[in-house]
């Protein structure tokens, strides 16, 4: 089902949670809500679910206004962040609760229940009750049961948040995998942008109630609308270079030495004189001879298949991720050139998304 | 040879310290409670004794067999169950059903909560003889409002037939707010996740009361059910009150503490009163037992059913 959302503002008391939010998320598409704690993320999730009423503007499913649409008649499923499952119900009775709302009779409920319970691998945990199951256990079932009625849309809130490592990137492949064979539209929130990167067809960007991109992984990777866009993506964080840009020359003003004018920079948006190059860490190369930048290293943090440096010049720090080749010590002055420069005018809104905020409801 | 404490004596009284701090307290709990109630059960037993100077002269069961003659206690003990059996579980219901609704964010929700609190904090003394004012057949504000719809006047408190429906009313009005402020608790210890879950699962609002609320507020159903019960069991004050010192009219509200306390009060059979309030502790510790079995044979139940499909 084709979600579309027109305008939308959402208003708490005092705080504006949502400012003009107007995307579409396409039949069989798999969107995520990406974005810092207290973005708006979930509340937009919430809106689309039907359990919070928009301030302004309409949502669209399929072209049909769902204003005056209650949540139990949207027919939606939804997988919530701590899974929210009936602790006074068995696992099976928690699948086949959405059926029983739909008064089909017990025998079909069982029947439909034991299939999704096979395909979510936990028929043997059926007759168990949520406080005997662990985490991922828990996560399977809230997924059986928000897929058992064969909605139209998903949604997940934070599904992942709530597991360990090895077993979110489990279970985002499975979720992942039975969205492409179900061809349900989903949309799913989280914080991490790894997670987001690696499961949707796009992910629309939010900060402070507001989109700041709408586009695929790859392309917001690639050529970041904002300056807050090309902060939140990237592990380690891309470097952000204060400069001047005139006439396509690029100089930093304390580096003066610093010559990196790019034959062909990646502009965001009206770039002025002053500006801010962009660097992403796996972008830096190490020359021997000639070079953009120079600079000393400061730390080196080794991570198995790669390499972090810090570096430093003249106030200036930058980040570079490097092939596992080299000795490098700390006090090398090396010398540098860049791939790739995205810029940005000055004065826009960085995010250096460092990950760990998960305390967003 | 330093005196050394068995260790039988240091592992009952080895940190005797801790006695000397629980002293003061358990001094007044035995004096006032558990040596009045050993007394009081013993009491039950004696035939033939001194008051005045504690000497007893003989054992034995003839109070408990004249209770079983007497046509009075029977007369309570059917009164009691009677306003038992109607009160209590309507007293529940009324009490969750009001809790639900002010649960949902009504407007003027503090002041309703007050309201139903007050006769709580109100002398039981105090109201009843403000519901007597009330039911007065002549000059009471309920005929007075009756009359209005053109209904001729009841004699709420001077027909028999009255008595035990005016008590269950007055019972289950006392109780209200106790009642209302417990289920409150237990309805706002339930996550808004269940409901919103439910509500995405298409779980009208009904289906929610009956699915969501009412299993998650089991454990306080329970615990209101053993209290109110126990708590209708000892209706005393407001029929003492009420019926101006008589158990109603024709004793069509005699309750079996009414009658313990006509026996100890009026007629001076300590030993009588004594065997019947023991013959009320049986009963209400019975039905108390019987409330735990019948939630232990639930689970049971439950759990059995649960292993049986689980061989299947």
């Amino acid at each position: 089902m084709r979600i579309q959302l027109s305008h939308i503002t959402k208003v708490f008391k005092d705080t504006i949670a949502v400012k003009d939010m107007d995307f579409t998320v396409e039949e069989g598409e798999m969107v995520c809500l990406l974005g810092p704690s207290g973005c708006g993320k979930s509340t937009t999730l919430s809106m689309i679910a039907g359990l919070e009423a928009p301030t302004e503007g309409e949502i669209f499913f399929d072209g049909r206004p769902m204003a005056n649409v209650e949540a139990e008649k949207r027919d939606i499923g939804m997988v919530f962040q701590n899974y929210a499952l009936y602790p006074h119900m068995t696992v099976e009775e928690n699948i086949m609760f959405p059926l029983k709302m739909r008064w089909m009779p017990k025998a079909e409920r069982k029947e439909k229940g034991k299939e999704i319970a096979k395909m979510m691998q936990i028929t043997g945990l059926l007759h168990r009750r949520p406080g005997q199951l662990s985490g991922g256990q828990q996560q399977r079932v809230a997924i059986a049961r928000a897929l058992v009625k064969e909605p139209k849309i998903l949604l997940l809130d934070e599904p992942f948040s709530n597991l360990d490592a090895r077993l979110r990137i489990e279970l985002r492949d499975d979720i992942r995998a039975l969205q492409q064979k179900l061809r349900i539209t989903t949309v799913f929130v989280t914080h991490d942008q790894e997670e987001a990167m690696s499961i949707s067809d796009r992910i629309l960007l939010m900060n402070q109630g507001e989109i700041q991109q709408y586009s695929t992984p790859q392309e917001m990777y690639r050529f970041p609308a904002n300056m807050f866009v090309a902060g939140f993506l990237g592990n380690p964080p891309i470097n952000l270079i204060p400069c001047r840009y005139q006439d396509g020359k690029l100089t930093v003003p304390d580096c003066r030495e610093w010559d990196f004018t790019p034959a062909e920079p990646v502009l965001s948006g009206q770039v002025g004189e002053d500006a801010v190059a962009g660097i992403r860490p796996e972008d830096l190369e190490v020359v021997d001879t000639g070079g953009q930048l120079c600079a000393k290293v400061t730390a080196i943090q080794t991570l198995g298949k790669e390499i972090y440096l810090k570096l430093e010049h003249n106030n200036q720090t930058l980040t570079a991720c490097l092939d596992w080749d080299h000795d490098y010590q700390i006090g090398d002055i090396l010398k540098l050139t860049a791939r790739k420069i995205h810029l940005f005018p000055a004065g826009q809104q960085s995010a250096y998304h460092r990950g760990g905020t998960r305390d967003e409801i | 040879m330093k005196y050394k404490p068995s260790t039988f004596w240091r592992k009952a009284f080895g940190e005797y310290k801790a006695w000397l701090y629980l002293a003061p307290a358990l001094i007044i709990l035995f004096v006032f409670q558990m040596y009045p109630i050993i007394k009081s059960f013993l009491m039950g037993f004696y035939t033939e004794f001194d008051y005045l100077h504690d000497i007893v002269y003989g054992w034995g069961f003839d109070h408990f067999a004249d209770l079983a003659q007497d046509a009075d206690f029977h007369l309570a003990i059917r009164n009691t169950c009677y306003l038992t059996i109607v009160a209590a579980p309507l007293s529940i219901l009324i009490s969750l059903l009001f809790a639900v609704l002010l649960n949902s964010n009504i407007r003027l929700r503090g002041v309703f909560q007050s309201i139903y609190f007050l006769p709580f904090v109100t002398s039981m003394v105090a109201v009843s003889i403000v519901w007597a004012w009330m039911l007065n057949k002549d000059y009471g504000l309920i005929n007075s409002i009756l009359k209005t719809f053109g209904i001729s006047k009841v004699a709420w408190l001077t027909n028999p037939k009255m008595t035990l429906p005016v008590l269950v009313v007055l019972s289950i009005w006392k109780g209200l707010g106790y009642r209302v402020i417990i289920f409150l608790a237990g309805l706002q210890g339930i996550d808004q996740r269940y409901y919103s879950a439910a509500r995405l699962d298409g779980a009208g609002a009904a289906s929610r009361f009956f699915h969501v609320t009412v299993p998650m507020l089991r454990p306080t159903i329970f615990f209101l059910s053993v209290t109110t019960v126990i708590d209708v069991f000892k209706t005393f004050d407001e029929v003492y009150v009420m019926y101006s010192n008589e158990p109603g009219p024709l004793k069509s509200g005699l309750t079996i503490v009414y009658y313990i306390f006509t026996k100890f009060y009026r007629h001076w059979e300590f030993a009588s009163a004594a065997a019947a309030a023991f013959v009320l502790f049986l009963i209400i510790l019975s039905i108390t037992l019987l409330q735990f079995a019948a939630v232990r044979l639930a689970r049971w139940y439950e759990e059995r059913r649960q292993a049986h499909e689980e061989m299947e």
